[in-house]
């Protein structure tokens, strides 16, 4: 049947995956950007930067500690985590009263100090991170071979997402946080510790962005400059979805990364520019974004 | 009435300030060229009026764009198109050049003034973005090579832009015309409707405002004189390149005006002149400069957000 259209099923399937894959990233880190937007009325632009430490620490935990893939996965996040934390209070916290665009600006000096930084002592060409010995080879499934690594990210940050939707939606810790972000003075009264969970927030948004990284690091190398250009696709997921649905993200997310991976079969020139595309039609039919609450 | 006549002392007193800072900056640039390097100004003023043109819209109507690169660079591209490969003379070529950002900046525009706030400012720079892999793709860019050499021509015909110091008056020409028409703009009646918005929009539109209207205009406006900015420094450098395109650009343009003062009328040229002059510095550190600038943003945003013009003119009540 693929045949039929020119194009064999290996090729199309292949590049759907790459598309889950990717849309993985877009999920996780659109669902990072759309909580810490919820508490903070901050865009982290610094969440490029961040998705590239996460994927760092992981190198540097193989390279100096010796320690592999699967202990990356839980200490990479908790690092990059910790220093969100410092970084919300050090420098965020001050401006939570002034209008969001200094926000923006102060993650964006951020993130061109941390690339910058990552940059001088690296170079731009990446370092090799290698797959997991218990998640190399793949299997046949018959219509195409799938990497065994390829399947878990995308299995995995599901799972994260999915996860992550169900404490903010479904659990009490999640309705705090959903009241702190739509009347923070009142929740205080009630005696929570607001600050703290704003701070914490951060930290967990900080951290779901070197969880990326660290899934990333085998498939793509590890460079400094793996996050800012997908931090600006990111952004455009954001204007599509909103940022007032956390399942929206996430449906965004996957969804964005298989129309890029069907564009890079069907059309490869416009692969790069498909996602801007769609956030133009977007604007034009649905201004406020598929699932956006207001402007 | 008192009080009226009073206003009307003060505002004259303000603009005399402006006039007064106005002729400084005119009699220094002018004499300026005897004793620094020419091609530095130069590049400088191109600088300066690009972030003149980004600092209407973010200092007089409250919109952040973080895609201004996408119209200096265009512009220059075109520009150098249209002088290398077309034969048109340099006037003709920064008009087309500038064209092609005011037609740029009308359709960008129309799609970002959709959304308010932090998203337009995304939608800007995922537009820009958009812009700028079609400059890497387009076969007219020549990639990663740009457009070189890139022939200054005569201006008018008889106007050598071969030499340095015709070419630097040329620029320092086009510099002044646009900063003055700027600041006619700003003064309008229609910048008067601008300034409401950003400090109101509901206001102004329950005032009967059409307020998207004059956002459109206002955006097409910044992007028009972004693109002049870029059509130049084409032709100063006889080069046009994906640096100008690229997302890096955008954030200069906003850290220069944001270390001069948003909102200000001089404080985008003095911005633009210490971060070119600083660069020039720093050019042997490498990446340390993307470090540095990080820093000045963070420095800025938390402890200086009037910026060096702002400041100023605060210690000297006067407004600039």
């Amino acid at each position: 049947m693929f045949d039929m259209l020119g194009i064999s099923s290996q090729a199309l399937f292949g590049q759907l995956l790459i598309g889950l894959i990717n849309g993985s990233f877009y999920a996780l880190l659109s669902l990072g950007l759309a909580v810490i937007f919820g508490m903070l009325n901050i865009i982290n632009f610094t969440h490029g930067a961040q998705y590239m430490l996460g994927a760092f620490a992981a190198y540097f935990l193989l390279e100096y500690a010796g320690l592999g893939y699967w202990w990356a996965l839980i200490i990479a996040p908790l690092a990059v985590g910790v220093t969100g934390i410092i970084i919300e209070r050090l420098f965020l916290q001050w401006l939570y009263k002034l209008d969001h665009l200094y926000g923006l600006l102060l993650t964006f000096g951020l993130a061109l100090m941390i690339e910058g930084t990552f940059r001088n002592f690296f170079g731009s060409s990446g370092l090799p991170y290698s797959v997991p010995p218990e998640l190399t080879g793949g299997r046949n499934l018959g219509f195409m071979f799938l990497p065994n690594y390829r399947g878990w990210v995308v299995v995995f940050s599901l799972a994260v997402c999915l996860t992550t939707w169900f404490v903010i939606e479904r659990t009490k810790l999640g309705a705090y946080l959903r009241a702190a972000t739509e009347n923070p003075t009142l929740v205080r009264a009630f005696g929570i510790n607001v600050p703290r969970m704003i701070t914490l927030t951060y930290g967990f948004g900080v951290a779901l962005a070197a969880l990326a990284g660290v899934m990333a690091a085998p498939i793509y190398s590890v460079s400094p400059q793996m996050g800012s250009n997908l931090i600006i696709v990111v952004f455009a997921v954001v204007v599509i979805g909103g940022m007032g649905s956390i399942m929206g993200a996430i449906i965004t997310g996957f969804g964005l990364g298989v129309i890029e991976g069907l564009t890079k079969v069907f059309f490869p020139e416009a692969s790069n520019t498909v996602v801007f595309i769609v956030m133009a039609i977007v604007l034009l039919i649905r201004p406020a974004g598929l699932f956006g609450r207001g402007a | 009435m008192q009080r009226v006549v009073d206003q009307n002392a003060t505002d004259t007193a303000r603009s005399r300030s402006e006039l007064i800072a106005f002729i400084i900056m005119t009699v220094a640039l002018v004499f300026a060229q005897a004793v620094v390097y020419p091609l530095f100004l130069m590049k400088a003023l191109c600088f300066a009026l690009f972030a003149c043109a980004f600092n209407l819209l973010i200092g007089y109507v409250g919109l952040l764009s973080f895609g201004h690169a996408l119209f200096f660079g265009w512009a220059s591209y075109v520009c150098a198109h249209a002088a290398k490969v077309w034969g048109f003379s340099p006037e003709l070529a920064i008009l087309s050049g500038t064209a092609a950002a005011a037609g740029l900046g009308l359709i960008v525009g129309a799609l970002a003034i959709r959304r308010q706030g932090i998203y337009f400012a995304m939608i800007t720079l995922a537009l820009a973005q958009m812009m700028f892999f079609f400059a890497v793709q387009a076969p007219f860019t020549h990639g990663e090579d740009g457009i070189q050499a890139v022939p200054r021509g005569r201006l008018f015909g008889f106007l050598n832009l071969g030499e340095q110091t015709i070419m630097y008056f040329t620029v320092l020409a086009i510099f002044l015309a646009c900063f003055v028409l700027i600041y006619r703009i700003i003064n309008s009646p229609f910048g008067e409707v601008l300034k409401a918005i950003r400090e109101n929009e509901p206001r102004a539109i329950s005032l009967g405002y059409k307020t998207d209207r004059y956002k459109l205009v206002a955006f097409v406006l910044s992007a028009t004189f972004a693109g002049v900015a870029g059509a130049t420094k084409a032709l100063v450098f006889q080069l046009a390149s994906l640096t100008d395109v690229d997302w890096p650009m955008s954030g200069e343009v906003i850290l220069m005006t944001l270390v001069g003062g948003l909102g200000t009328l001089f404080g985008p040229v003095v911005g633009a002149f210490f971060m070119v002059t600083m660069e020039n510095y720093l050019t042997t550190i490498g990446q340390w400069v993307f470090v540095v600038q990080g820093a000045i943003f963070v420095v800025c945003v938390l402890l200086f957000r009037r910026g060096i013009i702002g400041e100023l003119a605060r210690l000297l009540r006067i407004k600039l």
